[in-house]
């Protein structure tokens, strides 16, 4: 059982964004694994133990050949990472990041399962998953909130807005996991040093057979044409509750005929 | 100047047109001259409410047999927009609208664009607009690919409203072989039982985070969203701690809510937070932290512990 695992990492959400000057994401700083991609690398772990062979590699996309993020999943037990560095990439849009991400899986030898969050939680486009599995010719069950291989086939309850769907799909495919679908683990301290010797394979688009000519801003295929500051929201009263708080909610509610 | 076609993808929620289609209709016909629909699966029964709501032709595959439907609508889709031409073909950022519409642009190699709530045109290009930073700033983005314009448009961005148009015309999308990439199936259909309103459509939502302490408080968010006839929702980070689901998620990777009043309690409001309710009509916040970010956008706020607050509320309204 061999799993590959699409990680993104991105700029610390504590920290607040910014955007350069060609209204592209500022991510020259540290970059950290995304949390939402910790629940992947914690699910292809467990499924690769539960069949008692095989490996994680991770494949990831980022600028300045940054590896902080990855070496945070390395550090939970993936095996090794293929990452894709190259300036070409710099306004990449969700189709250019599945295009690239799919060459690199095609890089893996022998993978049964791709695992990616269902959005990142910088860009959250939400359809990078699924544009991968097209672009591979895969079949892929998106939003999955429990994750099963058995019989050279993957089991997926799939989230729906009425509960979820029970869906089954042969190997090779593409699933994407919702937060929360596992418990990731802590690296331990033996996992965070041995990340440090695990193989990163850093390629170029041109690595990947891919023209850079057709990727970033040149193959976007759409412009930023502006970015303003939303409308703000006024603040209203607050007041510090005396144990009579919840009159003044019963009031507040009253006052808009909820009641 | 108008574009003379735009095609809106119907998400289908128990037999029914679902409202956050009927939104983005509504949008549509500002835009172009004719606005027709397209489902995965029969259009039995939509025909009327689609016309009604300004789609003078529905474009259906009929039953697609128990398959996922992203990689076959989006290949029929990719095959018609050869010969229909629509300039733009419009999703909402539902589970099934994500997956066909990122089928649909690797199919036909153009952008999508996601989490919009707004499209206005330039001339005859469409530019979208979408929150980013959590919602703090909004950027405009216009298409520059030709045609069809792939966007994803989120919840609440548009008000539905009939045109008053006769039952929309029933085509034929026709399936094409999708091979492998079709072959994913489903087998059973789960319905939790949810006894309210559903969360982005219910005009009470009492949201839950983490200064509730425990899972087993949460009991306390679901007592007071059913006195109020609202939909409990709640906070990424107890979604993430595993507390409740994920269906309840409010946030920039959950739903969007804008419902007439948003109790948030025990949520600090995290940017991704607020990107999800701060179009709420009114928002009441309680909070121990008084320096807490959803105190900037509350109407009312409590500087106060939920423990404390929550049950004497429950308490005045049960005794109403």
């Amino acid at each position: 059982m061999n799993v590959v695992v699409c990680v993104k990492q991105i700029p610390d959400p504590a920290d607040p964004g910014a955007l350069n000057p060609d209204h592209t994401l500022k991510r020259d700083g540290k970059l950290i694994l995304d949390e939402s991609d910790t629940y992947g690398v914690e699910m292809a772990l467990q499924l690769v133990d539960k069949a008692g062979e095989g490996e994680v590699t991770l494949v990831s996309m980022a600028p300045n050949g940054e590896v902080a993020g990855l070496r945070q999943a390395l550090a939970m037990g993936a095996a090794k990472a293929v990452l894709v560095s190259d300036d070409a990439l710099a306004g990449a849009g969700a189709l250019d990041t599945a295009k690239v991400l799919a060459a690199a899986i095609g890089r893996v030898d022998g993978y049964d399962l791709v695992i990616a969050g269902v959005e990142s939680s910088d860009g959250y486009t939400g359809v990078v998953p699924e544009q991968i599995a097209a672009v591979l010719d895969l079949p892929s069950v998106g939003f999955a909130k429990s994750v099963d291989v058995a019989d050279g086939q993957v089991q997926v309850q799939r989230q729906t807005e009425a509960g979820y769907d029970q869906v089954t799909s042969p190997l090779p495919a593409v699933v994407s996991v919702t937060a929360g679908v596992v418990e990731p683990r802590y690296p331990s301290f033996k996992g965070i040093m041995a990340a440090k010797s695990k193989p990163v394979d850093t390629v170029t688009v041109a690595d990947l057979g891919i023209d850079s000519g057709i990727v970033g801003w040149s193959g976007a295929g759409q412009e930023i044409v502006d970015v303003a500051a939303a409308p703000e929201r006024e603040a209203g009263e607050v007041i510090e509750d005396d144990g009579e708080a919840h009159v003044k909610i019963v009031e507040f509610l009253d006052g808009l005929k909820v009641l | 100047m108008a574009l003379s076609k735009i095609w809106v993808h119907v998400e289908v929620n128990e037999g029914a047109v679902a409202p956050i289609t009927l939104e983005i209709l509504a949008k549509a016909r500002t835009l172009a001259d004719t606005v027709e629909a397209f489902v995965g699966g029969s259009a039995d029964g939509l025909a009327e409410t689609l016309g009604a709501h300004g789609a003078s032709k529905v474009w259906a595959t009929g039953d697609l047999g128990g398959v996922l439907q992203g990689a076959h609508v989006g290949a029929a889709l990719a095959a018609a927009v050869g010969t229909e031409a629509p300039d733009a073909v419009f999703f909402g950022t539902t589970y099934d609208g994500r997956d066909i519409a990122a089928r649909l642009s690797v199919k036909i190699d153009k952008p999508v664009i996601s989490n919009n709530v707004d499209v206005e045109l330039d001339g005859d290009a469409l530019v979208v607009s979408a929150p980013v930073f959590g919602g703090t700033q909004i950027v405009k983005t216009k298409f520059v690919a030709g045609s069809p314009a792939i966007a994803l448009f989120r919840p609440k961005s548009f008000v539905a409203e009939e045109a008053g148009g006769g039952a929309a015309e029933v085509a034929e999308l026709a399936t094409v072989d999708t091979g492998a990439a079709g072959a994913a199936q489903v087998l059973d259909r789960h319905v939790e039982e949810t006894s309210g309103p559903k969360l982005d459509e219910a005009p009470v939502v009492v949201a839950g985070g983490r200064g509730l302490g425990e899972a087993d408080k949460f009991g306390m968010i679901e007592e007071l969203a059913k006195l109020l006839k609202g939909a409990p929702g709640a906070s990424r980070a107890i979604v993430d701690a595993g507390w409740v689901p994920y269906a309840l998620q409010v946030g920039q990777t959950g739903k969007v809510v804008k419902p007439t009043v948003y109790i948030a309690a025990g949520i600090s409001g995290a940017t991704q937070h607020m990107v999800g309710m701060k179009g709420s009509k009114n928002i009441i916040a309680i909070n121990k932290d008084p320096e807490a970010p959803i105190f900037g956008v509350a109407d009312l706020g409590i500087v106060g512990d939920v423990h404390k607050v929550l049950p004497k509320l429950i308490e005045a309204l049960k005794a109403r």
